[in-house]
């Protein structure tokens, strides 16, 4: 793991803590891409594309709702799927770095969703067998909308590789340009171990998304960087792009001006 | 020439015994124009109208009014998707038909000219935008033209969805907090005469009509349809503890109607005319997508050309 300043901010966890924050892993990613990718509404390339990925935005809302539904059971204290969302600030979201990274072009999108949707398609394959009940259950249900965004996204990178001049240098530079943001997806974390059997670490899906993104970027005509490459840390933790404080920052703006009101 | 009036005649009688008419049938050419215009403007709106709600979309006030918002917006496209077809049954292809809306040349319904500054909007439109284009799709539903009036049927259902929906939003702000209720109140003043000219042009102003009512393509004219809406939603407001903005607004036991105050038909002429605050705003947004996906389009139509070539040398000759 890269950043030896993440020691400041690493810390013990019992198992009801690592398994609150591993569900903030899984959550906060679903709800900041999400939220990233509902801004291609009404601005898609071709309008059976604007429907496409408004899909895939309505897919990540709604099972970051899930997720949430299950955290704030498990924080007590009047939490609810809202107060998570909206009343946290970014030092407590735990997404990974990758999806708070700008939409840009719509390969730059697509590179980004095509990245995570296949570490996402093995972690939710793997959390179907997993030994934690509520997550087991959302994992099922996630898994058939999770395989459709990995391969729309897929066959969108092999599309774009494989489609002109053009398309082929944009989306290779999208894909060079948000590789140092991947790595951050397999990084061990000190909850990993404290969950040990029941839930599966996050590491254990980096063969299998090197053999895929592998895959598919051959199909694509494209280049695979290096996963040996130097890789960005600090979203698990806590520490962020500069990104993400304006994506919290639309997204909480009217909830937060009127903290007392229900919409 | 002969044979023309009588082909005319015939069609019009296959209209009056209430047949639809088919793509492949003859037709009028200005029944078949007028068609291509009215369900590609009425494509364009729900393309159009995309752009006020989506601009609400990253802010929405809960998880589950974020979700629902963008449900809508993507039946929206998906409206837009089934006219466009509907209308390319007509022989006009949806390239050209978006060329028109970008040109100028073809119109969208003027209520997207108006801006949405507040999360109230959300609420009002789909109470009174999407109340009053039902008031109008219902009618389509039965028009004659057989492609149009199946996509209605569809798009109807959905639309009368998003009209609760958007009716529970704003009934939630009016049972709210005061600054709520407030919100509510602000957006209702604003959204109240613009819907009413949706409806377009009063009776006697209304150059198209009558030919439309009597293709049967329209069965209620624009002031029977508007009074419809009046009828309709007035108690709704009154049900919210909401004023309507119309100082006029009065029940008329002898009509059986409410009556209403005059509307302001310059301002509506105005935005049609491309002077609302927002007809640039639209078509410069729908421009920059549509230029900004260019490159991805042709490298989609290169990528399925190759595709093909491949299969076909793969694919050994009969």
């Amino acid at each position: 793991m890269a950043g030896g300043w993440l020691n400041s901010v690493k810390r013990d966890f019992t198992k009801e803590e690592a398994l609150k924050e591993y569900l903030y892993f899984l959550a906060d990613d679903s709800l900041i891409l999400g939220q990233q990718l509902s801004k291609w509404c009404s601005n898609g390339p071709v309008l059976e594309q604007d429907i496409a990925i408004i899909n895939t935005a309505l897919d990540h809302i709604g099972r970051a709702r899930l997720l949430y539904q299950e955290l704030a059971r498990l924080e007590g204290n009047g939490a609810t799927e809202d107060t998570l969302a909206y009343f946290r600030d970014h030092l407590n979201f735990k997404n990974a770095l990758l999806v708070e990274q700008p939409n840009g072009h719509w390969g730059d999108t697509i590179a980004r969703s095509f990245l995570i949707d296949t570490f996402n398609f093995y972690l939710y394959d793997s959390l179907r067998n997993c030994k934690v009940d509520s997550i087991k259950a959302i994992a099922e249900k996630a898994i058939k909308e999770i395989s459709y965004q990995a391969q729309w996204s897929a066959e969108w990178v092999v599309r774009l590789g494989d489609g002109t001049e053009e398309s082929h240098a944009k989306i290779q530079e999208s894909i060079d340009n948000l590789w140092m943001w991947s790595g951050e997806l397999f990084e061990n974390h000190p909850v990993f171990e404290v969950l040990n059997d029941d839930l599966p670490s996050f590491v254990s899906i980096k063969e299998q998304w090197i053999k895929k993104v592998g895959q598919v970027l051959k199909m694509g005509t494209l280049i695979m960087p290096s996963p040996e490459l130097w890789m960005q840390t600090g979203g698990r933790y806590g520490i962020h792009s500069s990104q993400l404080g304006f994506i919290l920052g639309e997204m909480q703006s009217l909830a937060r001006s009127y903290p007392n009101a229900s919409w | 020439m002969g044979t023309n009036v009588s082909l005319e005649d015939k069609f019009q009688a296959y209209v009056d015994a209430e047949n639809k008419v088919e793509p492949k049938d003859w037709m009028p050419e200005k029944y078949r124009r007028t068609l291509i215009r009215q369900i590609s403007q009425h494509a364009h709106s729900e393309i159009i109208g995309m752009q006020p709600e989506a601009n609400w979309i990253t802010r929405a006030p809960s998880l589950r009014a974020k979700l629902i918002l963008l449900a809508k917006v993507q039946d929206e496209a998906g409206h837009g998707l089934y006219l466009y077809s509907a209308a390319e049954t007509l022989g006009e292809p949806r390239e050209k038909m978006i060329a028109d809306l970008q040109s100028g040349k073809a119109k969208y319904s003027s209520i997207f000219n108006y801006p949405t500054p507040s999360w109230a909007d959300m609420g009002t439109i789909g109470w009174l935008v999407d109340g009053a284009a039902i008031q109008n799709q219902v009618m389509l539903t039965r028009t004659s033209y057989g492609p149009y009036a199946r996509a209605m049927v569809k798009i109807c259902k959905e639309e009368s969805f998003h009209q609760r929906q958007g009716y529970e939003i704003v009934m939630k702000l009016a049972q709210g907090t005061p600054e709520q209720r407030s919100m509510a109140q602000e957006s209702l003043n604003r959204w109240w005469w613009p819907s009413l000219m949706m409806f377009g042009p009063s009776d006697d102003n209304s150059p198209n009509s009558e030919q439309s009512m009597q293709w049967k393509i329209k069965r209620k004219s624009n002031d029977t349809l508007r009074q419809e809406f009046i009828d309709k939603t007035v108690p709704q407001a009154e049900y919210l503890g909401l004023t309507i903005p119309d100082a006029d607004l009065k029940w008329n036991p002898e009509r059986g109607h409410y009556d209403f105050g005059e509307i302001d038909w310059s301002e509506f002429y105005e935005v049609i005319k491309g002077n609302g605050p927002c007809n640039k705003e639209r078509i410069a947004h729908h421009k920059k997508a549509h230029e900004d996906g260019a490159w991805v389009r042709e490298a989609a139509n290169a990528y399925a050309k190759k595709q093909s070539a491949r299969k076909a040398k793969d694919t050994p000759a009969a």
